[in-house]
């Protein structure tokens, strides 16, 4: 069997595995097309994802545990983009609250200009202190009161300053630049260190800017959550009404309200498809470019890399910012799926750790195998909870009824979703260390 | 009079506070820098490893409960804990043995060993959750305040009251125990003195006939027993999470890297850095300043730099400030 049969194999079974998630409810599966088309969503989604991972990690050797906060921030751009201008708030603290931030970053800028020009010593130390001790209260002074009141408008459904009122689908750019614009900043500071250090400051960027989600309620309405987010399509309940719609409907032999569930998934899987279309070319052009061989040259060999004159620093930077990109738009993406920001559900072990079950699945440094790990984990990260309550009833099957261990099996069997995580990549690092698909 | 009062609260809501967070973290941080100077890996399942010695001894502590022993004004806990560390030493040389022994023989990269503590970290943390659950779980039991703060203004005709919980003083004092026999060990004893020439060269080590795999095995024990003390104090003092366990992961690594990642006596020093600054920059101000300062110049605001939200961004800031400008961390770490 060659190599690429072998690959289009391993596609076939993820395919054939989601269709059999729509087509029967044998065993673990739900007979759902609904589940089905839910689940190849967020997997299009994950392998977007796991592509700007693999751009880092496969390509540079970048170890990024911060995917999480780009994820976050392709989502707040979804907000800032989409939802509909609050003049109020513009009017009453927003530009204050723009002014605030500019001087924020002015003092950090002064900042950094201190400890470049001036020479090392306790003057640059003392100057160093007073302009950010000043700059942060002068920041605060002007931030604080224009948060209350851009907070204090009809606090029950806004309170935040809104967004553009652009189409959402520009909010999916938007949020890649967003990521990009983090990821510069991170990089800036951070890529100089060894990977153990980056990955430990990754982690701590990606809490910050969770943090800053949470707690910034001007922003991101925080933990209260900003729901109904534009749609780049009809809505059901709309297409429900829609006689032309539902005589098409009858014609699949479906009723109005599944035709119209089905019919607003598949829209998005088309949409998600192209996407991703797009960045798996992306990514192979550039795998396959001068470029891509220099990254992967200067993964192997720092050392040689640079003595042959790269710049192994600036290109750290440019493939970091770019893989991070990625993961705000596969971020902005799947908040535009699920209409609503929830700064309180992201949680890294889902939106960091398990992008890296899938790389590294997958096969680093192939971009089809990130993309065949993004859609495979994905199906079982769903799917490993039916399994595990199968599980758990074949088990208990011949204990006693009402039995004190049954019962706790039986509840906590729906945990079962990390362990196995663990173990698949345990195993695969363990037995086939290069991944499902390795690099070439 | 004022300036007494200034002094209560600041002890009540930042020194108090922050003696018993940094004993936690230093215990914690201690773990993650003695993996990382014998086994050379930033070891992610830390917290995690944390979160099942607690588990172990939250169960222990229940079976004794439930048996009606209990260890008068202490919490049953700590009569728990010896088999808390029981459990988690063993599950500790499990993984070395079926996990990380394979990639030492490989001699693998050390961001191959960290990838591999990242599914250790999600086995471990399912592992959790599957015997215990996600909730929160109270354990402690026995007397609560050592000071409570009525009685403490009631003795003094302070205004402010001092307030101690019996948690915070065995933290404190448990970890003094803890560091001085852990000191103890690695100075003294012939099994310390060949983890430290291990760590500091490791073929040299080999070629003095100091048995690599022997080492090992009584890292991941230290480690392990570190572990679940930090972990059972933590717990005690706040309440068991498995979540938050695993997300004590950032202070801890801030702590081990500020003091210099693979320096036992750097990590003490981090733990509290990390926690007094923590403490300090999230601590609303407000009173102690009302108490310090005259009446003219008292604040209007809570002078509270930051919510205490972002304690993350703290530990994380110093951590970069660290990085940047003395990478092998204030006490001198290895720089791999």
């Amino acid at each position: 069997m060659t190599e690429t049969m072998k690959h289009t194999l391993l596609f076939a079974v993820v395919g054939v595995l989601i269709l059999a998630e729509g087509a029967t409810d044998f065993l673990f599966f739900s007979g759902s097309w609904n589940s089905a088309l839910v689940i190849l969503n967020m997997g299009l989604i994950s392998a977007i994802m796991a592509i700007g991972v693999n751009i880092q990690w496969g390509f540079a050797g970048l170890f990024n545990v911060g995917i999480m906060g780009f994820t976050a921030l392709g989502g707040l751009a979804v907000v800032l983009t989409s939802t509909p201008v609050i003049p109020e708030a513009w009017s009453s603290g927003g530009v204050s609250i723009v002014m605030a931030l500019a001087m924020g970053a002015l003092t950090v800028v002064s900042g950094v200009m201190i400890t470049k020009f001036m020479a090392p010593g306790k003057a640059r130390m003392l100057v160093l202190a007073a302009v950010m001790i000043v700059g942060f209260f002068v920041y605060r002074a002007i931030f604080d009161p224009a948060v209350g009141s851009v907070e204090a408008i009809n606090p029950a459904l806004q309170g935040n300053i809104g967004g553009l009122g652009l189409p959402v689908l520009l909010a999916w750019p938007a949020g890649g630049l967003l990521a990009a614009g983090a990821a510069w900043l991170i990089g800036k500071t951070a890529l100089g260190l060894r990977s153990d250090y980056l990955a430990i400051a990754t982690l701590g960027i990606a809490e910050i800017i969770l943090a800053v989600l949470k707690n910034e309620d001007w922003l991101s309405r925080g933990v209260k959550n900003v729901v109904g987010l534009p749609r780049p399509m009809e809505y059901e309940v709309n297409l429900q009404a829609d006689p032309a719609f539902l005589e098409r409907a009858a014609f699949f032999g479906l009723d109005g309200i599944e035709a119209s569930t089905l019919y607003v998934k598949i829209i998005y899987a088309l949409l998600f498809t192209a996407v991703l279309l797009a960045f798996l070319w992306m990514a192979q052009m550039a795998l396959k470019s001068p470029w891509g061989r220099m990254m992967r040259a200067i993964r192997d060999n720092e050392t040689a890399a640079e003595a042959m004159g790269k710049d192994v620093t600036r290109r750290h930077l440019q493939i970091f910012v770019l893989g991070s990109a990625i993961c705000g738009i596969a971020g902005a993406m799947m908040t535009t799926l699920d209409s609503q920001l929830t700064p309180g559900t992201y949680n890294p072990l889902r939106f960091t750790f398990l992008i890296w079950v899938m790389v590294i699945v997958g096969g680093s440094g192939n971009n089809f195998g990130a993309v065949l790990g993004g859609m495979l984990i994905w199906f079982f990260w769903i799917k490993v909870e039916p399994m595990g309550i199968l599980l758990m009833e074949l088990v208990t099957a011949g204990m006693a009824d009402g039995s004190d261990l049954k019962a706790h099996l039986l509840a906590s069997a729906s945990h079962m979703r990390l362990f196995t995580m663990g173990l698949i990549l345990l195993l695969v690092l363990r037995f086939s260390p290069r991944g499902l698909i390795p690099e070439k | 009079m004022d300036l007494l009062n200034a002094l209560v609260a600041l002890s009540n809501f930042v020194v108090i506070p922050g003696l018993a967070y940094g004993s936690q973290l230093a215990l914690g941080a201690l773990g993650v820098t003695l993996i990382y100077g014998i086994l050379r890996f930033s070891n992610f399942a830390h917290g995690d490893t944390m979160a099942f010695g607690a588990m172990v001894t939250i169960l222990f502590t229940w079976l004794f409960q439930s048996m009606g022993i209990s260890f008068g004004v202490l919490p049953t806990a700590l009569l728990a804990l010896p088999f808390g560390i029981g459990g988690t030493i063993l599950l500790a040389l499990l993984t070395d043995r079926t996990v990380y022994r394979f990639y030492r023989e490989q001699k693998a990269k050390p961001v191959i060993f960290v990838m591999v503590s990242l599914g250790v970290m999600f086995m471990m943390n399912g592992l959790v959750r599957f015997i215990i659950g996600p909730g929160d779980q109270r354990f402690a039991d026995g007397e609560r305040f050592i000071i409570k703060a009525r009685t403490f203004k009631q003795m003094t005709g302070l205004n402010e009251g001092l307030a101690i919980k019996t948690t915070q003083g065995i933290t404190v004092i448990t970890a003094i125990i803890v560091v001085a026999v852990l000191f103890w060990f690695l100075n003294k004893t012939r099994t310390g003195k060949s983890m430290r020439a291990y760590s500091d060269n490791e073929d040299l080590a080999l070629l003095s006939g100091i048995n690599p795999e022997r080492v090992v095995m009584y890292t991941w024990m230290i480690v392990a027993a570190l572990a679940t003390i930090a972990g059972v104090l933590y717990g005690l003092d706040k309440s068991f999470k498995p979540f938050t366990y695993f997300q004590l992961l950032l202070p801890i690594f801030a702590s081990a890297i500020v003091g210099g990642l693979g320096n036992p006596l750097g990590a003490i020093a981090g733990g509290f850095i990390i926690a007094f600054s923590e403490v300090t920059i999230t601590y609303a101000w407000k009173k102690v300043l009302n108490y310090s300062l005259p009446d003219s110049l008292a604040p209007d605001g809570l002078v509270q730099l930051l919510s205490t939200d972002y304690k993350f961004a703290v530990s994380f800031a110093i951590l970069i400030v660290v990085l940047l400008f003395k990478p092998t961390g204030l006490f001198k770490g290895k720089a791999v």
